[in-house]
């Protein structure tokens, strides 16, 4: 519960979600995803739920991420907006 | 201004939720509405966890001097003969939350492979993922 | 439609915002969440189940319905991929298909097929370390089902997809899928059928050897997560396998 870490966190996850939705190229989307993911999960930990955090890095930043490059992969790669 | 700071976290993810459902409606791309989906998703499951914390010294969510088998039957033991080795719930941070929250998790990323699913039948069907393109092709 | 998008999402903001300033105070150890049934599952969980991680008692004793219908939600999920995409050929069919031809993969590179070749069955004995130690250290069946799917999935992204379906095939993981919400629920009837509630593992110490009704929690709560991590990575594998081939299950990424 230190709070200058949790609002240096907090401040790259709304950076890493506003990337998200503004590159254009969807691979490029997916991988800033993941980031974010391990941000979220670096923000539980520190908060001190653990298990969430362990899921969240298993679930969110792993496996998720590999299903949106697969989809990128399998359609089309640039967005147009 | 002690208004704000004491409550800073719901700020952030008051923010967060904005983006998401910024994404969500405004993107034309059907992969980007899908990245909106998911950013609403982890900002609720932050809201969630953040309610659980607990200031003053609380700790991680798991039981000290509670490892090894003898310190199990030990504590069976105890159950019997009500002796020390209290646990007070002032010195862990909320656990119902946590589980709560591990749901929510799983949900969120079965919800995302079946979305993926759907969009890439919807590629297949008619040959974009650009939701105005879609439109004009079902007129 | 992006002005309209910009402006409904800053009036809901507004509206959060505004109602942000009656909630309690972030990290306030007198806040309502923590106050009603929380201490009673912080307090008694050593006596009851001796688990010390309290987030895998209750989310396996306490709270097992939620659970078993997690794990019949992302059976569902797996269930769901198969049925959209999945196309079921024919043996006797030409297996001549104009696109997958024409998509040839990257060549293959061998500092990554032998890194990867390595680290998939430390990655599979570190799944079921974690299976077995959610007791008493963060852990438990869902995240070492996701470890365990992850391990085939990097397989099949360093090699190809024929590497997956010849060490699990595709019916094989549907079929380990069913088996963990089986199991699960499963157990559950057999507590029923030994006369407690659905779901009370006390009544377990019946049939195990030499457990007490506490111990017998314990062993209930590992009964279970095993259900879950089946379940979860199987699911894991099913819904990758369909997603980088389209269905079709010839060639991944």
């Amino acid at each position: 519960m230190i709070w200058q870490f949790d609002l240096l966190l907090l401040t790259f996850v709304v950076i890493c979600a506003i990337a998200a939705i503004t590159v254009k190229d969807l691979l490029s989307a997916a991988m800033i995803m993941g980031a974010y993911s391990f941000f979220m999960c670096l923000l539980w930990a520190e908060m001190g739920s653990v298990d969430v955090a362990f899921t969240e890095a298993t679930v969110g930043a792993g496996v998720s991420t590999i299903f949106f490059v697969a989809a990128a992969y399998r359609t089309s790669r640039r967005s147009k907006d | 201004m002690e208004f704000i700071v004491a409550k800073y976290n719901y700020w952030i993810v008051i923010v967060l939720l904005m983006i998401g459902l910024y994404a969500m409606i405004a993107k034309n791309n059907l992969i980007k509405k899908l990245i909106g989906m998911c950013i609403f998703q982890t900002a609720v499951i932050l809201f969630y966890v953040s309610t659980a914390a607990k200031s003053g010294g609380a700790t991680i969510p798991i039981i000290e001097h509670g490892h090894g088998h003898e310190a199990a039957a030990h504590a069976a033991h105890e159950a019997a003969h009500h002796a020390a080795h209290a646990v007070h719930a002032i010195d862990y941070v909320n656990p119902l939350p946590h589980v709560l929250m591990l749901t929510a998790i799983v949900v969120a990323v079965s919800t995302t492979g079946v979305a993926l699913a759907l969009i890439m039948s919807i590629y297949k069907r008619y040959g974009t993922v650009e939701e105005d393109e879609i439109l004009e092709q079902i007129k | 439609m992006k002005i309209l998008g910009l402006l409904v999402a800053v009036l809901t903001g507004c509206m959060l915002l505004y109602c942000a300033g009656d909630f309690p105070d972030w990290a306030d150890p007198n806040s309502p969440a923590s106050l009603h049934v929380s201490p009673h599952y912080i307090e008694k969980t050593m006596e009851e189940t001796a688990v010390p991680n309290m987030v895998t008692a209750v989310l396996a004793d306490y709270r097992g319905f939620d659970t078993m219908f997690e794990t019949g939600v992302i059976f569902t999920a797996g269930v769901t991929v198969i049925i959209l995409l999945r196309r079921f050929r024919r043996k006797d069919e030409a297996d001549v298909q104009g696109d997958s031809d024409s998509r040839k993969g990257p060549p293959d590179d061998i500092i990554i097929q032998t890194i990867c070749r390595f680290m998939a069955p430390f990655m599979q004995l570190f799944a079921l370390y974690v299976l077995c130690f959610g007791h008493h250290s963060p852990g438990g069946g869902f995240q070492g089902g996701v470890i365990f799917g992850a391990s085939f999935i990097l397989l099949g992204v360093a090699y190809d997809l024929k590497t997956i379906l010849r060490r699990i095939g595709a019916r094989v993981s549907a079929l380990l899928a069913n088996t963990g919400l089986l199991v699960y629920s499963g157990i559950g009837a057999l507590c029923i059928l030994l006369g407690a509630n659905f779901l009370d593992y006390s009544i377990l110490s019946l049939i195990l050897p030499a457990t007490g009704d506490i111990m017998a929690r314990s062993h209930g709560i590992l009964g279970v997560e095993i259900g879950v991590f089946l379940g979860v990575s199987a699911s894991m594998i099913s819904i990758y396998l369909d997603l980088s081939s389209h269905g079709q299950l010839d060639e991944g990424l």
